[in-house]
Order: C-alpha cells, then sequence, then structure tokens
C-alpha cells in the first residue's frame, strides 16, 4: 500500500530472538541442515593484505555477557575496494573475496571471532578518507532494531584522528569505543573489539 | 539509475525504540545514548552478494529439507511474496533466511527446553534468494504458539523469524511474520513494542487462498519492503571523483 507520492514504508523490524542460530548458523544451535553454511572466515589464503583476528565480547547494561548475540561484518579489501556493485571505484577484487561474515557469541564464553584480513583506507563523503575500518550489524534478544557500529584500529591513530566518522563523535571520550586493541597471538595480529550495549562505556551505535 | 546513490532516512516511528521496558530482555540491552546520524558513504551504500549456487535444492522447502523418516507434523502451508524497496520497485536476488518453531511450538536448538516435543523431521530453518522481480517463495508447516518468561504467561504468537539482505549494508533486516486471525498477536508484549498500528498490520500475512494447492497445501502472503535509494541528482557522488 503506497502513499499519495507511491512510496512503501519499510518493513518494521522484530528482536531476532534467543534462537538466531536456528536459521543463520544452524551448527550453533545444535544440528546440520545446510551443505554449505555462512561463517566468520572471510579471509582465504589468496586474500591480500594482513590477515588479521576480530575478536571480542558484548555485555549488557549490567555488566553481564551477552552470549546469544549474532555479529555481521561487512568490509572493503586491503585496497579499500568493496566487492559491491555499487562501489565503482574500478579497484580490483580478488576472488573469494565478499567481504561479509557472520559469528555468534560462544554461549559459554561470550567470545565471538572473525578471521580476515585488515581493510584498507575507502574514500569517504567529498573525498574525505576514511580510516580502515570494520562495518558492523548487531541482533540478539532483547534488541528490537539491530544496531550499527564500526570497528577502527588501534595501530592507525593518524588516519583515525582525521577520519570524517569518529571525528563525528562530539564527547571525543566515547571515540576510544569504536577502537579495536592490537596484539599478536603466535605471530597473528588479533584484535580485541568488545561491545558495550549500555552503561558507562557504551559502544557508539550508528543510525545509518 | 547511479549506483552509489545513498538510502532514504530510516523512519525511526515505523520502528520499536530500543528500550521497552514491558518486553523485559530490551531493558539492559538498550543503548541509552542517542544513535548517531551518519550521511551514507560507500560503506553503507554497499552490501554483500549471494549466488544460487550457494543455496541447496531444499534449501526452501522446510517440509523436505530435514525430513529423515516422513513428513514433519502440522499443517502444510507455502509462505510467498515479494521484496520491494520504499519505491515499491522489487529488490531481485537477494538472500532471504527464515527460521521458525514446529507445529508444537517448540524450536530444535539447544538452549529451548519447552515441554513440547522436537519433530525428529523438522528442523525448522530454510532459505531462497529472490528471483528478477523480487518474488520468493518457500514451503513449511505453520508453527505453533509457545510460552516464554517475560510475564508468567506470557505466549508467543505463531510466527516465522525473517532475515533479509538489501543490496547495501544498511538495508539489512531482522524481522517476524505474524499469521492472520491468531487472537495471540496483540497480547504480546514484543508485537506490542512497535508503536505504529499500521506498520504491526504490515506483519501479519493474510491467507492466499488463490496461492493455495487445493487439496495439499494452504499460502500466506507476505511481502517485505526495505529502505528506497534516493536518487542523486544535482549532488556530487558519494566517493568524490
Amino acid at each position: 500500500m503506497t502513499d499519495k507520492l507511491g512510496y512503501l514504508k519499510e518493513t518494521t523490524s522484530q528482536t531476532a530472538g534467543p534462537y538466531v542460530h536456528i536459521g543463520l548458523a544452524p551448527k550453533q544451535a545444535g544440528f546440520d541442515i545446510f551443505e554449505n553454511d555462512f561463517g566468520n572466515i572471510l579471509a582465504g589464503p589468496e586474500t591480500k593484505g594482513e590477515h588479521i583476528r576480530l575478536e571480542g565480547k558484548v555485555y549488557d547494561g549490567t555488566g553481564s555477557l551477552v552470549r546469544d548475540v549474532l555479529l555481521e561484518i561487512w568490509q572493503a579489501n586491503a585496497s579499500g575496494a568493496y566487492n559491491s556493485p555499487h562501489d565503482r571505484q574500478g579497484k580490483a577484487i580478488e576472488p573469494g573475496f565478499r567481504g561479509w561474515g557472520r559469528a555468534c557469541s560462544d554461549f559459554e564464553t561470550g567470545t565471538y571471532a572473525f578471521e580476515t584480513i585488515k581493510p584498507g583506507v575507502v574514500m569517504g563523503r567529498n573525498s574525505r578518507p576514511m580510516a580502515p575500518h570494520i562495518n558492523v550489524w548487531i541482533v540478539a534478544r532483547g534488541i528490537n532494531i539491530g544496531l550499527n557500529t564500526r570497528v577502527y584500529f588501534s595501530d592507525e591513530a593518524e588516519l583515525n584522528a582525521n577520519d570524517p566518522v569518529l571525528n563525528l563523535i562530539e564527547l571525543v571520550s566515547r571515540r576510544k569505543t569504536l577502537i579495536a586493541k592490537r596484539n599478536t597471538d603466535k605471530g597473528k595480529a588479533v584484535y580485541t573489539f568488545d561491545i558495550h550495549l549500555q552503561g558507562d562505556n557504551e559502544t557508539v551505535f550508528f543510525d545509518i | 539509475m547511479i549506483s552509489e546513490s545513498e538510502f532514504f532516512q530510516r523512519d525511526r516511528t515505523m520502528h520499536a525504540p530500543a528500550f521497552t521496558p514491558t518486553y523485559k530482555t530490551s531493558v539492559a540491552r538498550s543503548p541509552r545514548h542517542a544513535l548517531l546520524s551518519l550521511q551514507n558513504s560507500l560503506s553503507e551504500v554497499t552490501g554483500p552478494v549471494f549466488g544460487q549456487n550457494e543455496l541447496g535444492a531444499l534449501d526452501n522447502d522446510l517440509i523436505k529439507n530435514y525430513a529423515k523418516s516422513g513428513d514433519p507434523i502440522g499443517e502444510r502451508i507455502i509462505v510467498h511474496g515479494r521484496v520491494l524497496d520504499e519505491n515499491a520497485r522489487p529488490v531481485p536476488n537477494v538472500l532471504i533466511e527464515f527460521w521458525q518453531a514446529n507445529a508444537g511450538g517448540r524450536y530444535r536448538h539447544k538452549k529451548d527446553s519447552y515441554l513440547a516435543p522436537i519433530d525428529p523431521n523438522f528442523g525448522g530453518c530454510g532459505r531462497t534468494l529472490s528471483s528478477e522481480d523480487g518474488y520468493y517463495y518457500f514451503r513449511t508447516i505453520k508453527p505453533g504458539p509457545y510460552p516464554w518468561r517475560n510475564y508468567v504467561n506470557s505466549w508467543r504468537p505463531a510466527h516465522i523469524h525473517f532475515s533479509v539482505f538489501g543490496t547495501g549494508f544498511a538495508q539489512r533486516l531482522i524481522t517476524q511474520m505474524y499469521f492472520e486471525g491468531d487472537p495471540l498477536i496483540k497480547l504480546c508484549p514484543i508485537v506490542k513494542t512497535i508503536p505504529d498500528e499500521g506498520a504491526i498490520e504490515r506483519l501479519i500475512a493474510p491467507l492466499d487462498l488463490n496461492a493455495s494447492v487445493p487439496l495439499d497445501t494452504l499460502a500466506y502472503r507476505f511481502d517485505i519492503v526495505l529502505r528506497g535509494r534516493r536518487s542523486t541528482l544535482f549532488e556530487n557522488r558519494l566517493a568524490g571523483n
């Protein structure tokens, strides 16, 4: 049913609920049904760029772990190109790199993890470059509409300082909620990105 | 069409706010700061693409895709509709995933302990891609209602969960479809988080007798609307140059 200008209204969001795993990650629900599951590995051996692990935990407003959350990430490749027909920068995308993945927090530890590569700089609005970042979408029981945020990288201080999106965050002390900390595990870069849905360290979420 | 075009601003009056105390789990899981409004960049207007080759032949048939010793118990139904955008144009080739309880209201999930039995022949999930004209369909059994711990006597109406991709990450959507005539809909604390009556009405799939298979399967119709893209006349391109 369109309005007088011919527009429709977006379908209303509803919570993903506690059993989101059945539909989006059935192995985690406890059974095997699809030949091909979508998962948390974005980078294959041919993927260019620095191979990294992105991991963290999600906390609620009481400081408790949220163990039934589902996260999806969307990112550019190492040269800053998205694998999408709506990216017309004309940069090459290596075969096998979709730039998208999904992961669930572990029912016991609450940890989520992605195996991916560190993305490159993507050109932002008005030709202002954006620091390397990964886009994140979070759904769970108790979340009525998916939450959008971004992961930036702690070893990109200079680019972060000039990033047009980080600079929109008025309260400067909140910018750090979007910066993943770099460590190394057996020679591999590991970035830790904890998400706080609410509370003193509430993560910055975007209305995109 | 200018392919980088950004999305219409999301109409938040059509969606539940984050903090909805009658749905108790939202209380500690709702951000308290205002969301930071972000004009779209390439990061929001682009999104992943999925192919038919990634799906199995039975992925859209929940009657058959986990059948072990026979068909699952329950009312055989077809759910079908179109994926459109707010410009009322079809959205082709997008991934739609769905999951649900069985006819007794029990989920095949290690965390569900409701006393209704698991159906050995029902997995409860499937997926499909929209066609060139935005159309999708799948076959399943009608899910049952079930109790949940919100108030002591809260029941979910029969529903199917939907996850939908668009062509941009900013369109990503999860929702739930309800069935016409279910008296539990208007009692449900999760439904009632939605502030707009019309928005609730659009989540309720009407019976579609014309799409049913006589002597075999009933049908329900559920159209899904994703955010529309603006035209970008007289504007700079998002990515510059």
